[in-house]
């Protein structure tokens, strides 16, 4: 098994989890024992989950990936021990990051968009980990992942809430975290596509 | 290979009787690979060694060059390797006594020498090296650093077993102690133990003694023995290593203090004629010095490093880059000079060192630390060893070889690997075991499978429908874990566990009669699996597995919780968290393994017959062995004749005569019943895995399809075809190979030359190739004898760059200077020119190089020039890398699974490599290389079928979309799309599937899962890692995946 094996779903359900950091661990750049190089494969996957924890809230220096050979204790030590460190000082996951359960949840269930998505337009191969960072910081990317990931994230949020209870558009902005306008364009999609309805005597949006 | 299978001989094997097929002796890097290969090939063999453990010289290296690779950690998987392959019975602190008998049938006497520790009770535990009161030096680390008088050779030592040096042992020199005897519990302890003699009747032998360091203390070279300071290279490894004398802080030894300004001085006990030194080059140190410098800066980035050297000889494959990668560093400086020791400073015992430069003449400048690069020796015993085995010696003190065979002794069924053949590297080492594996193959034919041995299991149980019934095996580890982990609590925690049947500890989990234990129990309380708390999978999985197939259940059912390497080891000063962290680590495992499936290894036919892609030297001594030892042979040329370079080449250095020798191959690869030559071949089509290849070959009209099991690839390289120095302009510029064959004619025009002028590194050591060819120092040196002995009055000159004329060729060297070939420096920035002018009439070639000595420009008028043209990668080397799917390097040569430890295999399984199409090499070198590959491709064919893993991938066809995902990122080509009644769905073939798992997590669906490692095992170990009914404190957790 090879870094490239570790799923963005691992991460998620870690956190779900209450963990308070993540550390993803594996061979160097151009060391992998595999033909396959997962562990470029792992790169774009940590840069992909840094985006995604971040967008929920999740501070994304809690999702770790270091490189370290089998032949490295005392390194694998060090990275081991400075990134317990950091996570310390970050301070413990549910408390200051409340109602998170939910997002990651949310994230979860786009988890077959999200790997479709990426394999359609965020499947990269640089040399250097500096073209990696460089990619996944572009503002090309930053649209993308806008476009492409967050909008369909929020919608599936919207239907998350909307199973629990109806809500008004001002109450699901505000559940969001968004503008009431976006909100209101989400919810014109979602009646459109016969997703969910506005029921008159709630005054409020219910799955159709 | 013109030697005939000794008879078949009246053959059985007694019950209890010592008889084996071949006894290697010398347990380091050479006799262990040849020790595997042959057992793979299913030879009963006994690897004798005289130290308390197979490791060798490797097994002192921190790293090995060119790649930096940690040596132990390559190394030791193979003593493990070794130690559980049923066909290898290890003897160490043997020595060999005496040899009779004759190839087929040798009686060898052994003398086991008394480690005072029976090795059946011994379980490496070390609670008496940690009693014993006597400190002695330790020979692992040089001398450098303490160790007890019982102790075991080094951690990872096989056989883990300690050992008492008798000379210091208080009881053994006859003083009251018996303290290591009263604290064993094992009583493995025995005072009284005698030295053993050993009969063992085997047919063949390999010789793999190894090496000696050349010993500076014996001429105090350099003031060693007498300045602190001054350490050999060996030492300095030590010093280097995490574990060596200072847990891998570089220390002087006079102060303990980090030395910043480091001197190396080359070919200490190298290249010399002075009485005590050795006239051959070492071969080995340039790089090995390189890489100690490349590390010390690794430990210390201010580090001053400063080298004095002769010729840099970086010969090897990815040498030259190497040498860069040095030279390259801040503060490190490479200095061309003879040095001389001045004087050690009396306060700080710093050392002064002399030497000089054409540019500023003759200077001395002040060292922390001198580091003397040592050369290689013989074997100290190797006098004795030649009287013992009845083999000759070389003038050095070497085995003496077939200069075209290096494997083959004077001795019929004698065979040598490894360094006792000259000096040689580690993959040189690993290559010549291999090749002679494959000779004692040739002899051995009649018994291969004989001795055989196969582990018989109890039949499997099925568990399908059971509900999980889980043993938990908690292992002390002796004080490894128990000293810091509360095991007992631990025990009891995991029996509160879901599923968990039965719980206990247990002092070695490892130990044959744990082992046991651990299979009687699964059958007694019908666990159905097995959780080990313990060390590492990497090393100890292998046998747990076995463990639960002894029990009677599917090896799958098995799980390892590593509470050493990642708790105790790192937690020692915090026991209670270290517990505590212990029984998290049992309780992702147990809820792990309630999930496990059984898995089916599965064995796949292998084709028994194979293909070789050349018919080169290489091709043809690969085929020749491979069909010397019985099996079938497809050898595929894509010239109309065989022999390729090789026919161009004339004589060797050491005077063989090549053209001979080749038309003798070519008639017996003719002549041999199993190989199929086809030449004018071209390959069409290459498809297939191990086993079972098929290629399409065509020839002329005809076209084949080919069915093999292994496939060997030697297609040669080329010789450059030079654009410098007039080349192709004038008549009397020629490369070294066309000088050959000029030579060979005895052309007039040539051979009454006045005077010729030979410019080495044409082509190769610049940008656009930058590598050395290897071959082309020694080539101009035999041109040059040879022209000096047809031509005495003739004036040779030799323009070069550095000579690396490595190993024994510097005796070559030596005489051809002796002869008044004139050797001149160059530099690559001021590169000789040459013009054709006419001078007095005639027309001459006008060379002009700057002699850095005289400090002038030379003028040289010469009738020919030959060019040292670089050796490159044959025209169709990217083609057949696009065929076999085997990688190239960056010069276009291809690249082996690995540098130093798999130096003929290819990453994809079944195929193989030898000869030029590896890297530039001699004929000897090549040879050496195809009977390599011939031995391991062996490993293969002798086997009826190959396993593959259970751990791959596997697609619910239900659940697949067609996307593909998984197939865009299997660079192994394992997943196809196949049609199927409900479309097209993903089909992974387990066979090319190596599980890793990328698919995996690529699949938008979970169609495709990796076994053994699927999602819910691992979201199952993520929840318990966060869910485990562990009192848990109020600190941060952290998840930790690979």
């Amino acid at each position: 098994m090879c870094t490239g094996r570790v799923d963005l779903a691992f991460i998620l359900r870690a956190f779900s989890n209450g963990a308070d950091g993540v550390l993803v661990v594996g061979c160097w750049p151009g060391e992998c024992h595999y033909l396959t190089e997962g562990n470029y494969g792992a790169l774009s996957m940590t840069h992909l989950c840094r985006k995604l924890l971040d967008y929920i809230g999740v501070n994304p220096e809690r999702l770790g990936l270091e490189w370290v050979s089998a032949s490295e204790g005392s390194r694998f030590a060090e990275v081991v021990n400075d990134f317990a460190k950091k996570v310390k000082d970050l301070g413990p996951f549910g408390n200051a990051e409340n109602g998170l359960k939910m997002k990651l949840e949310a994230v979860d269930n786009l988890l077959p968009y999200i790997k479709l998505v990426e394999r359609e337009k965020l499947r990269v191969r640089f040399k250097t980990e500096e073209e990696y960072n460089e990619f996944f910081t572009s503002d090309e990317i930053d649209r993308i992942f806008q476009e492409v990931i967050v909008n369909k994230l929020e919608i599936s949020r919207i239907m998350r809430l909307l199973r629990e209870k109806p809500l008004s558009t001002g109450e699901i902005s505000g559940l969001l975290g968004v503008t009431p306008s976006e909100a209101s364009k989400h919810l014109g999609s979602l009646a459109r596509q016969g997703l969910i309805r506005f029921d008159e005597s709630l005054k409020r949006f219910v799955p159709a | 290979m013109e030697r005939e299978p000794v008879e078949e001989q009246f053959f059985s094997s007694p019950e209890g009787g010592n008889f084996g097929d071949v006894m290697v002796v010398g347990g380091g890097i050479s006799g262990i690979q040849a020790a595997l290969d042959l057992a793979t090939a299913e030879f009963k063999v006994y690897l004798v060694e005289k130290a308390p453990t197979i490791g060798g010289k490797m097994a002192q290296l921190d790293k090995t060059f060119p790649t930096n690779d940690c040596s132990m950690c390559i190394e030791s998987p193979k003593f493990i390797e070794c130690a559980r392959h049923p066909n290898i019975e290890i003897l160490t602190y043997t020595e060999v006594d005496t040899v009779k008998g004759e190839a087929g049938n040798f009686k060898v006497k052994l003398i086991k020498k008394p480690r005072y520790i029976k090795e059946d009770k011994c379980t490496g535990c070390t609670t008496c090296v940690e009693f014993c009161p006597v400190r002695v030096r330790d020979p692992y680390n040089q001398d450098l650093s303490l160790n007890k008088a019982i102790h075991i050779y080094f951690s990872q030592a096989v056989p883990l077993v300690t050992y008492i040096d008798p000379e210091s042992c208080l009881y053994l020199q006859g003083e009251k102690c018996s303290i290591c005897a009263g604290v064993c519990k094992n009583k493995a302890i025995d005072l009284h133990q005698e030295e053993e003699e050993i009969e063992v009747e085997v047919g063949a032998i390999i010789l793999a003694p190894g090496y000696e360091v050349f010993d500076p203390k014996l001429k105090g070279d350099y003031g060693y023995g007498n300045f602190e300071n001054v350490v050999t290279s060996l030492e300095f490894e030590r010093l280097l290593c995490a574990t060596g004398p200072f847990e891998g802080e570089i220390l002087r030894p006079s102060d303990k203090k980090h030395p910043h300004n480091i001197a190396w001085i080359h070919c200490v006990g190298s290249r010399r004629v002075t009485p005590g030194d050795n006239s051959y080059c070492s071969a080995v140190c340039c790089t090995y010095t390189q890489k100690q410098v490349i590390l010390t800066k690794d430990h210390d980035a201010e580090a001053e490093c400063t080298v004095f050297h002769n010729d840099i000889r970086s010969y090897g494959k990815d040498f030259e880059r190497f040498y860069q990668r040095a030279e390259n560093l801040p503060g490190v400086r490479f200095i061309r000079s003879y040095v001389s020791i001045g004087r050690e400073v009396k306060e700080s015992k710093n050392l002064t060192i002399k030497y000089s430069t054409p540019k500023d003449g003759v200077k001395e400048e002040e060292f922390d630390l001198v580091v003397l690069s040592v050369g290689l020796n013989p074997p100290a015993d190797f006098k004795s060893l030649a009287n013992k085995f009845g083999i000759e010696l070389d003038a050095h003190g070497f085995c003496k070889t077939n200069p075209l065979n290096a494997m083959e002794t004077s001795r019929r069924g004698i065979f040598v690997s490894g360094a006792f053949q000259g000096p040689l590297d580690i993959p040189e080492s690993v290559v010549t075991a291999s090749g002679a594996g494959s000779l004692c193959g040739q002899i051995l034919g009649y018994r291969r499978g004989k001795l055989d041995k196969e582990r018989e299991y109890p039949p499997e149980r099925t568990v399908s429908g059971e509900e999980p019934r889980v043993g938990v095996f908690v292992c002390h580890c002796g004080a490894n874990i128990g000293r810091v982990v509360n095991v007992p609590s631990v025990v009891e925690y995991a029996s509160t566990l879901d599923n968990v049947v039965h719980a206990q500890e247990s002092i070695f989990a490892c130990s044959t009669d744990n082992a046991q234990q651990i299979a009687d129990t699964i059958r007694e309380k019908r666990l159905n699996r097995v959780v080990v708390a313990a060390c590492t999978p990497r090393t100890h999985e292998p046998l747990f597995r076995d463990t639960l197939r002894e029990g009677g259940i599917n090896p799958y059912f098995f799980e390892m919780a590593n509470i050493r390497e990642q708790c105790s080891w790192v937690h020692s000063k915090e026991k209670e968290d270290a517990t505590r962290k212990a029984k998290e680590i049992v309780c992702m495992s147990v809820a792990r393994s309630a999930l496990l499936e059984p898995l089916q290894e599965f064995e796949l036919p292998v084709d028994k017959r194979a293909l070789v892609v050349g018919g080169g030297l290489a091709g043809m001594t690969g085929a020749m062995s491979l069909a010397e030892q019985g099996f079938e042979v497809y050898l595929v040329e894509k010239d109309t004749n065989l022999g390729g370079t090789a026919r161009r080449i004339y004589y060797t250095l050491e005077g063989m005569d090549v053209q001979a020798y080749l038309r003798d191959v070519i008639r017996k690869v003719y002549h041999h019943p199993s190989i199929h030559v086809v030449t004018d071949a071209t390959i069409t089509e290459a498809s297939g895995y191990v086993g079972n290849f098929v290629t399409k070959v065509k020839s002329g009209r005809t076209a084949k399809e080919i069915h093999h099991g292994v496939t060997i690839i030697a297609t040669g390289a080329e010789e450059y075809k030079p654009t410098e120095y007039l080349y192709g302009k004038e008549d009397g510029v020629l490369t070294q190979l066309e000088l050959e064959e000029k030579i060979n004619k005895r052309e007039e025009k040539l051979i009454s030359s006045k005077t010729v002028v030979m410019i080495q590194c044409v082509g190769c050591r610049q940008q656009d190739r930058n590598y050395c060819s290897r071959v082309c120092c020694s080539q101009a040196i035999k041109n040059a004898l040879k022209l000096k002995e047809i031509n005495p009055h003739m004036d040779l000159y030799v323009l070069f760059r550095d000579m690396r004329t490595y190993g024994f060729k510097e005796d070559y060297y030596r005489e051809a200077s002796e002869k008044d070939v004139k050797f001149i420096r160059y530099e690559p920035d001021d590169k000789p020119q040459v013009e054709a002018v006419e001078e007095e009439g005639r027309r001459v070639l006008r060379v002009t190089v700057t002699d850095d000595i005289l400090g002038k420009k030379l003028q040289i008028d010469a009738d020919a020039v030959a060019l040292a043209a670089a050796v490159i990668p044959s025209a169709g080397t990217q083609e057949i890398s696009r065929l076999f799917k085997v990688a190239l390097n960056p010069d276009g040569f291809f690249q082996e699974a690995h540098v130093k430890l798999r130096p003929v295999d290819f990453a994809a399984e079944g195929v193989f490599l030898c000869g030029t199409a590896h890297y530039p090499k001699h004929i000897s070198e090549t040879i050496s290389q195809a009977y390599g590959a011939a031995g391991r491709a062996v490993t293969i064919l002798t086997k009826d079928s190959v396993i593959a893993s259970g751990a791959i991938c596997e697609v619910n066809e239900s659940d697949c979309v067609s996307c593909g995902a998984c197939i865009s990122v299997c660079t192994y080509g394992a997943i196809e799309f196949v049609d199927t009644p409900r479309g097209k769905k993903a089909r992974v073939n387990p066979v090319l599937c190596k599980g890793d798992g990328l698919c995996n997590s690529r699949c938008p669906t979970g169609a495709i899962s990796l076994k053994h490692f699927t999602d819910e095992e691992v979201f199952c170990e993520i929840d318990a890692a966060l869910h485990s009914p562990v009192e848990f404190p109020a600190i941060n957790k952290v998840g930790i995946a690979d």
